[in-house]
Order: structure tokens, then sequence, then C-alpha cells
């Protein structure tokens, strides 16, 4: 065991948990990772391209190679980072990217053919023969390669998300963030304090040192205590501030449940949406380290890291509490790591320094002027290689912490447009200008990482930050430990004709870099790509500016001459569920149900989606054993007798006002100013580049009053441009616009007993042909006494009505004229029939309004008016839209039991099948119970002149062909003697 | 994004739809001899400059006023937004009938 004293555990509890099976045991406090090393547990994963083993490297969010596969079944989670996925009764976890168990992984085969798979290997390889890629290479990369699986299972589990708003958000709860939030929570500004870790106090959890002469710790709790008592302050602990977007908004995801087994009643993660009116970003920094020959056993892990498993978890990173511990840096830092270890009787032995000036700060054994220049240890670390002035010398060392200095975060301060800027004081890139507007940069972020000065430069940027937007704050007493100025000389990799990796998790070595600039992939943008440095989940964070370093020595350049990185959001990986906020399945988006919804259901209706809308599709009867037989008995009902259907979902927009006649006549593209009160017209609008956008119905009520019906697809977007038309191009037309689609619901009467069955609940209102014919309308009351609308139109063909009555009114009034129409044949009829009937008629319906037609295409021409301006009318008569010949046809199968298939394209008979011959396509199709046979619609060139002619319908999907004859598009009463009736 | 709507304050950039080009608002004279070119133009040709633009919105989650945006389409900074029936415009082709 590793285990040693201190530690922020609670020892009385023990957690038992499994590894790869075998069961374990640690305690709450721990991550997976401190609680594998105080078992004794170093190799963790394989890497990702050489099958090399893996141990812990970091002690945070910045892990590149301890992921593992967190939980079973279907919350299996791939990539999880060890560091951070809290200990918790009865995890369970898996090693990846392994074939065989994790100490013999097969495909370690790859790390003996290196010297094939170096950088570019793979563009330069799997160039030829072209096929092989899709077919060959890339399955078996992608089984090779890939980290962990992925359950293939829907998630169990609800997320949740949710908007927060506040003067001032922190992001990273250590000492530059909890100074920033104290000063601003005691001032009154609503605060929210954010931090990725389940504890806060970042860095100072890590350290020994006490603060205001307290341990840090009791100083937290106390500021914590503090914090939780003000209303005006909100922590959101185990939560990632993931990116800055525009205007102070942030997103932040917060783990609510990831430290239980399952998530019980609360959700497993909400997403939060953050608008601050300033910021405080203190995400503090992350430790580099300094590639040397073979610097990837289990074992060698960076300094810092060392020191928070020491002092945070209790644990040291050797197997054995006896073995050797080694410190390999080239700042001060590094030796305060020795100085923690042997405060816990950790064998040190000793501080490897590449500073000929290096100090000594305890009783260690220092090598000044030295480099690790090897290590040893199939599994694990045994022995490093320490050279000095020439001289090698192997030493057993079971743990090997590294320090090469630490870099800012200043991910969320380039989200925008800011680049960072080298500084050559601290060596590392501080956030530059051009950040996100009203963020402050504080602590380590901005390279003060030293306790004194983080503190209170968090302080100083929360009353910098409050007094931009008005607030006064002022700056809390804080402790300030003795500042220890850190020295460091930069020392960027150790030079070895072995490989020494840069990228963990990507396996990339300082060789893949100089091949990179042998091969004058040199800008950052290139080295990245072609040896996909930083492109791993971790996304370099412990690698991208030591890769740069090393380019910029090979190049014989400065750092900030070879460039800089930038980040992009998310800072670490979201859950693609996190980002959907709950808003999945049935909740994805908003269902809108009918009025007559609920008698629909009564009557057994099969719903279907149109849109957001669900409606009723068919209405199966008790021994209908297909769907098929329900459509043909509704559409057969309808033409015999009468039939019900609800069609509410038709967009309704009421138009009104002293110019409601001039803009109707400017948006439809035939003459609307003619229209009487008391008569509908059917109407066409165009796009303004001339081709058929929509159709619908105007009803005039009023002199100053229309209702306009559009299309159930288009119903919003029409809205949409008919306010364009009003507020942007005809501003001072008298109009208003109102959509009513939700206020009425619409009922399509239909078939020849479609007056009888009215005439029986409307109040003292003439029907009769000659008082109210076919394209009137009025309104009127039913039912003694309830308002509604009538309008004499008709999408079926038949004798047909349709009647509005206010939306709650729906249900009831559809039952009503159920029960009214018993002996007429009342028959409700879903979409299904509704299509066969419009089919049957040649109604042009959205399979032809697909955006590629002209009104002329359509049968439609001579409606659009050139005697007025309309939106479209222009363009309609452009070269190429005007001269368009396919027409609208009718196709019916040449042998009466073949189908009509829509999306065929239509060929004249002996013609090749191919682009050049297209003559058009079918649109709609269906089986037509009124023909006995299948019937189209379609558009085909010339159609109109080629009535009788037999085309071929060509499906080279499923290698069809149909002959099909071209007939009128009306199938059904042609003369519009039945809708006049 | 936030959008300062003229009559209702700081709004989500959500509750917007965007269009484009404020150039839109200014519909060619269908009349002209060079209608055909104009309008051709009109739906067509947009400029998409790097920097300040005037666009279009739709509050369709909200009040359904159409806005008139300055925005720098570099920084996603916010100049300015008008209600569209108080911004400038061509003059009209047509006198609204009675």
């Amino acid at each position: 065991m590793t285990r040693i004293r201190g530690g922020l555990i609670d020892r009385g509890t023990s957690l038992s948990f499994t590894f790869d099976g075998k069961t374990y045991s640690g305690h709450p406090g721990d991550t997976l990772a401190s609680a594998l090393l105080a078992n004794g547990v170093r190799l963790m994963g394989r890497s990702f391209k050489y099958h090399r083993p893996r141990g812990v490297f970091a002690a945070g969010s910045e892990e590149p190679n301890a992921m593992v596969e967190l939980r079973e079944g279907a919350r299996r989670e791939p990539n999880t980072r060890a560091t951070v996925a809290e200990l918790y009764e009865g995890l369970v976890a898996k090693s990846q990217n392994r074939v065989g168990p994790l100490s013999c992984d097969v495909l370690a085969v790859n790390d003996v053919l290196s010297p094939f798979f170096a950088a570019g290997f793979y563009y330069k390889t799997f160039m030829w023969p072209r096929a092989f890629w899709e077919k060959l290479y890339e399955p078996v990369i992608r089984r090779a390669a890939g980290l962990g699986q992925l359950s293939m299972q829907a998630d169990p589990d609800d997320y949740d998300s949710g908007f927060l708003h506040c003067d001032l958000l922190v992001i990273g709860g250590g000492a530059a963030g909890l100074a920033a939030a104290l000063t601003t929570g005691r001032a009154g500004a609503r605060v929210v304090l954010a931090d990725e870790d389940f504890r806060l106090g970042g860095r100072l959890l890590s350290e020994r040192d006490p603060l205001g002469g307290i341990p840090a710790v009791d100083w937290i709790a106390g500021l914590e205590a503090e914090l939780d008592s003000l209303p005006n302050v909100r922590i959101l602990r185990r939560t990632t501030v993931f990116g800055a977007y525009d205007h102070g908004i942030y997103g932040a995801v917060a783990r609510v449940a990831d430290h239980l087994k399952t998530p019980g009643a609360q959700v497993r993660q909400s997403l939060w949406r953050i608008t601050a009116k300033r910021t405080v970003l203190a995400a503090g920094a992350t430790e580099r380290h300094i590639p040397f020959a073979d610097n990837d056993r289990p074992g060698i892990m960076l300094a810092g890291a060392m020191r928070s498993y020491a002092n945070r978890w209790a644990v040291t990173p050797q197997a054995h509490a006896a073995d050797p511990v080694a410190i390999f840096t080239n700042n001060d830092d590094g030796h305060r790591t020795a100085l923690d270890l042997m405060a816990q009787e950790v064998p040190v032995l000793g501080v490897i320094d590449t500073r000929s000036d290096a100090p000594k700060l305890g009783d260690y054994t220092l090598f000044p002027d030295a480099t690790v220049t090897g290590s040893k240890g199939r599994l694990g670390l045994t022995q490093i290689q320490i050279t000095r002035a020439g001289q090698s010398t192997w030493v057993d060392c079971a743990a090997l912490g590294v320090s090469g200095g630490w870099n800012p975060n200043v991910h969320l301060a380039s989200h925008h447009r800011g680049r960072p800027v080298w500084d050559a004081a601290t060596q590392s890139f501080l956030p530059g200008p051009g950040g996100p507007e009203g963020m402050h940069v504080a602590g380590a972020a901005a390279g003060r990482g030293q306790t004194g000065l983080a503190l209170a430069d968090g302080a100083k940027a929360a009353v910098a930050a409050l007094a931009q937007i008005g607030m006064s704050a002022s700056l809390p007493e804080l402790p300030a430990p003795e500042a220890t100025a850190d020295t460091l000389t930069p020392c960027w990799h150790v030079p070895s004709k072995k490989r020494a990796w840069v990228d963990f998790q990507n396996d990339v070595t300082v060789k893949d870099i100089a091949l990179a600039h042998q091969e004058n992939m040199r800008p950052v943008e290139h080295l990245k790509r072609w040896t996909t440095l930083g492109m791993a989940t971790d996304q370099g964070k412990t690698a991208n500016v030591t890769a740069l370093a090393v380019m910029a020595e090979l190049s014989g350049k400065s750092i900030p001459e070879t460039g800089t990185t930038i980040f992009r959001p998310p800072y670490t990986g979201v859950a693609i569920s996190a980002l959907g906020g709950g808003d999945s399945g049935d909740s994805f988006r908003p269902r809108r149900l009918t009025p007559t919804h609920s008698w629909a259901a009564t009557r057994g209706a099969v719903f279907t989606e149109v849109g957001a809308w669900m409606r009723a599709q068919y209405y199966p009867q008790t021994g209908e054993t297909h769907w098929r037989q329900t459509v043909d008995r509704e559409a057969k009902a309808v033409r015999a007798g009468v039939g019900l259907c609800d069609v509410t979902t038709l967009g309704k927009i009421d138009v009104q006002g002293a110019d409601a006649t001039t803009f109707l006549n400017r948006v439809y593209a035939n003459m609307m100013g003619t229209l009487r009160v008391g008569r509908v017209r059917y109407g066409l609008m165009l796009r303004e580049d001339g081709f058929l956008y929509d159709d619908g119905t105007c009803a005039r009520l009023a002199e100053d009053h229309y209702v306009v019906t559009t299309t159930t697809g288009n119903a919003g977007l029409v809205y949409r441009n008919l306010e364009f038309a009003r507020q942007c191009l005809w501003p001072e037309l008298d109009v208003h616009l109102i959509s009513t689609t939700d206020a009425w619901a619409q009922i399509a009467v239909a078939g020849p007993n479609a007056r009888s069955l009215l005439s029986r609940i409307v109040d003292d209102f003439d029907l009769s042909n000659d008082a109210f014919p076919f394209m009137a309308c009025s309104t009127l009351t039913i039912c003694n006494g309830l308002r509604a609308r009538l309008f004499r139109i008709s999408f079926s063909g038949e004798l047909a009505y349709e009647l509005a009555v206010p939306a709650r009114y729906g249900n009831a009034v559809m039952q009503r004229l159920a029960e009214q129409g018993a002996d007429l044949g009342v028959t409700p009829y879903g979409i299904e029939a509704l299509s066969v009937l419009r089919i049957e008629k040649g109604h042009a319906a959205g399979a032809e309004l697909n955006g590629q037609t002209t009104a002329d295409m359509s049968g439609l021409g001579m409606m659009v008016s050139r005697k007025k301006d309309s939106i479209g009318v222009v363009m309609s008569r452009r070269d190429g839209l005007a001269q368009d010949s396919r027409r609208m046809v009718g196709l019916q199968p040449v042998e009466p039991t073949h189908t009509v298939t829509p999306g065929a394209h239509l060929f004249a008979q002996g013609d090749p099948q191919d682009m050049a011959h297209d003559q058009g396509w079918i649109t709609s199709a269906c089986y037509s119970p009124h023909v006995g046979s299948s019937i189209g619609l379609g558009f085909l060139l010339q159609g109109d002149n080629r009535m009788g002619e037999i085309v071929i319908a060509a499906n080279p999907l499923a290698g069809e062909t149909t002959q099909l004859r071209i007939v009128p598009s009306h199938f059904v009463d042609p003369e519009g003697e039945r809708l006049r009736a | 994004m936030l959008i300062p709507h003229p009559l209702l304050g700081l709004r989500d950039a959500e509750e917007f739809v965007y269009l484009g080009d404020a150039s839109l608002m200014q519909r060619p004279d269908p009349d002209s001899p060079t209608a055909l070119t104009d309008f051709c133009d009109y739906v067509f040709l947009r400029d998409n400059p790097a920097g300040v633009h005037r666009e279009l919105w739709f509050h369709e989650q909200g009040d359904r006023s159409w806005l008139v945006v300055t925005r720098n389409t570099l920084t996603h900074e916010i100049l300015g937004a008008e209600l569209a029936t108080d911004a400038a415009r061509p003059t009209v082709t047509q006198e609204p009938s009675a």
C-alpha cells in the first residue's frame, strides 16, 4: 500500500470498486485515479497508437493517459478520465484500447512497428488504391485505434438545462476565484462561482502551506460558509464552464449525479447558460512536462500532480513505500514536491535539475545541470538514467515527478478572437487582447499563481469588474503568505535518439515534430494536422506549448515567431445528452395536438406527425387488417356520403385594415382586389425569385377583414414573410396581421350529404346553392348560438364546406356532427384519405409545391396577373422559368395492377434512362378506389400536349420500370359539377 | 448573442429568426425598364462584409417585429437595433388604393 498520512479523504468510510474485474477499496474524497494508486495499481491504460502501457500522468481534467470505461450497460461511458471520476460505492471501471488483458495487450505490436507509424504515415500510405480506403483501411484502422467503446444503448438518464443571470461569473474556485467571489458577494452583487472539482479550493487543496495561520482547508471552509450564507452568491460545484459565447453568455455543464452510482430522482447532468455582466476567469494553470527518452512509463507523472496525490489524497505513486522517488525539474516548484514528499517520509533519491545554478531547498540530493535521459520498466518505472556532464548513470527509481513550468489556462480567454501572447518573464503564454468582452483574468491563469498574489489578484479583478458596471466593492482582508519568487530556466526537451513523448494520448513524440519540420509542416496549424498533436480528447493540455517550443527550437526561431496556441470550446468534453439538456424523445420539440385530438383518439385513430402536429392518419375499424382497407373505405365514404376531417393545422392569418385589399393584392400573384365580401378565392403565392411558394384560400369576411389560409407546413413561414412585406416593404399600408391558426378549430365536411348534415346544426342559415354557392363564406352561429365561420371550399372535389369554431369548441362540434350524421353515413377520415381525395381531384400540394416548380408548370400560369405588381411576378417572367415546358399531368399504369411510385423519373419509351433524357418526375401517388388502380401526379416535359401517350417511369433505386399512361390530372369530376352541386 | 430590441430591451438571439442583409428592404421598382436586372440583383446578390453590417432579424418568438440590427460580423458587437418600420427605406413604388 502506498497510502500515507493526512489527505482530504474520509478514512472512516470505505468504498469498494472494481477495475478490470478486480475489487479494490478507497474512501470518500478519492478519485478513481487516487484510489487505484493507493491500491498499488499504476498501469491504467494503453496509448492510442502504439498501445504503450500508461499510468496516471496528472491529477485533474488535463489527464492524457488514465482513460477508462466507467459504469456498465447503457450507462457505460468511454474515455472517462480517472483523475476526475469521483469514487462511489460500487464503481465499475474498465481499461480500454487493448486486445487481451491490459498488462499484455496484443496490439502492443504497434510499438515494435513504430518506425513505420511516424507522423504522416496514414496520409502517405493509405492513398492507393483509392477504393481501399472506405472498404479496408478505414475499418481496420478504426478497430485498432479508437479509444473506449460506446454502449450502443439509449442513455437511461435525465438531463436538464437552465438559465442563470449574474453581475459577475467567477470561473474557478481556487485562490483567485474564491477571493473574487468573496469580494463580490460582500458587495451584494449577484455572483455565480463555478468550479469543475467536487471540492472548492483548486490548487490550495494540494499544498501544505497554511493560510492566515490555519490550514488552508480550514480557511477555505470558513470562506465557503460565508459564501453559502450570502443569498446573492450561487456556488456551482462539479461544474465546468466550457465555453465563452457572445455578449457575456457562458456555457457550463454541472455533473449533478456523476458521483453517484445511479442518479435516482436527480438528473445526471445540467446544462447552464449563464449570462454574466462581467466575468473573472480564475481557471488556474496546468503544469507542463519535459520530454525525455521513454518518458511515458507508468510512474512518471507531473511533479505537481505527485504533490496533489501526496497532500490531497495521501497516496504516493510508487508501488512500495520504500521505493525511491525522484524529481526532474527546470524550476523551483519541482523542489517543492520533493520537500512535501519528504515531509510525508517518502524516500526521495534526489532532485535532477537542468539548471547549473539550481537551488537546494532542503535535505535531499541535488543533481544540478543534469537531465534524465532514459527510463526502464515494462509496465511501470523501475530505473531512470541521470546524465550530468556527459556521464550517465542508471539508478533505481519507482516514480519520477517532472516539472517544466506552468501554463496558464488561457482557454476561455481565447474563445473569441483573443490570441495568447508569449511572456518571457514567466516563459508562458498569457491571455492576450481581444478576449471575451467583460472578462478579467486573475491568478495563475494570468501568470500570477503564487498563493498570495492569486488571492490579491482575484479580489482586485472583482473590484475592477464591478466598477465597470457601476457597483462598488472593497478589497477584503486576505491572507498574504510570503511570496517566494519561483525561478525557471527553460528546458523544452532532452535530446535523444529514442522516442520522447510530447503528446501522450495521441502518441506524438519529439521525433514526429522533427519529421513535420523536415517535411515543411512548420506552422502550428500544419504541425497539428500532420502529427495529430493536441487532437486527442485532452486537446493537448499538457502538450501543445511544449510542442510549439520544440518546433521553435528546430526552426531556430523564437516561440512567438513560431506561433501561438488558441482554443475553441469546449474546455473539456461535453456529453451530447447534456447539450440536449433533456430535449430528447417526446420532449425533443413541442407536440401540437389538434382540437379534435381526444375525439379522434376515442374513435381509434392512428396518428402521425405532420410538422409539429399530430394528425389522425386514418380510423381503422374492427375487421380491417391493412391500412389501405381503411383508407379506401374512408375515401369512398366521402365520395358517396359525407366525411369529417380536422383541417385546423392549415395556417390561418387574419388580415385587417383599410389597406388590407391592397396588401393582399401585392402578396398574391393572382388578382385579389376584385374579391367581393362573402366570397372566397383560391390564392397563389410566389417567392420573389418567381417560383411557386404556397397556395391557400383568401376569404373576405368584411370590407376591411380577410382570412387567409396557408398550407400546414408553411404556416409559420408565410406569416413571417407577410410580416416582412408589411413591415419592411410597405409599412405605409394600414394593415395588420395575426396568426389565428390555434384560435379556430376547422373541420372539413365533405361529400354529397355535406349540406344535409350541416343544415342540422346551423342556426337559421340558408345553405341552398343559390344563397351560399361554391366559394361563398360567411360568419354565422351554430348549435344555438355558437359563433362560427363557414367556407364553401373543397379540397376533395366533392360538395364541401369548412366550418370554423373557436378552438375550445372543436372537439364538441366534431362530436355533434358525427352524432347528427349517423343516418347520412358520416365517416371521419384521416390525412391518408385526404391525400387520396386530392390526388384524384388533381390538386397540387406540398409535393408539387417543392420550391422548384412554377405556376405555369402546375397549370396555374393563367392565374398570375400581369395587371399588377406582386411578389415574384417580375422574376416569374425571367428566362429559364418562363420557358420551362414541364407540365403537371395525371399518370395511370398501363397494366392496372402496377403501381405508380413517387420519386420515379419519367422517360420517353426507347430513350436511355439517364440525366440527358430525363423528362420529369412523379410527385404524388396513391391507390385510387375511385379509379380502381394506382394513380399519380407528376411533372412531364410538354405534358399538356401528350395526353394518352405511354411513358416509362424509372426507379433505379429498386431497379424497376413501369409503363404509365398520361392522363388529365383530374381523375374525378373534371367538369367540377360535384363541388358546385 | 443578445439583441437590444428597441421596445423590449435585451433579448436572446434564440428568440429571433435571421434573414440577412437589410438591403432586402429596398425592393426594386417593378415598372422600371431595368426591372428584371434590378430584381436579379435584389434576389441573388448580397454583400457579405467582414465588419459592420445592417441586417434583418425577425422576433418570431416575441412581438413579431422585424428589426434592422447593425452588427459587426467580426466581433459580433451590436451597434444598434431599430424597428424596420422606423428604418430608412426607398421611395414607395405604388400608392395605396382606397
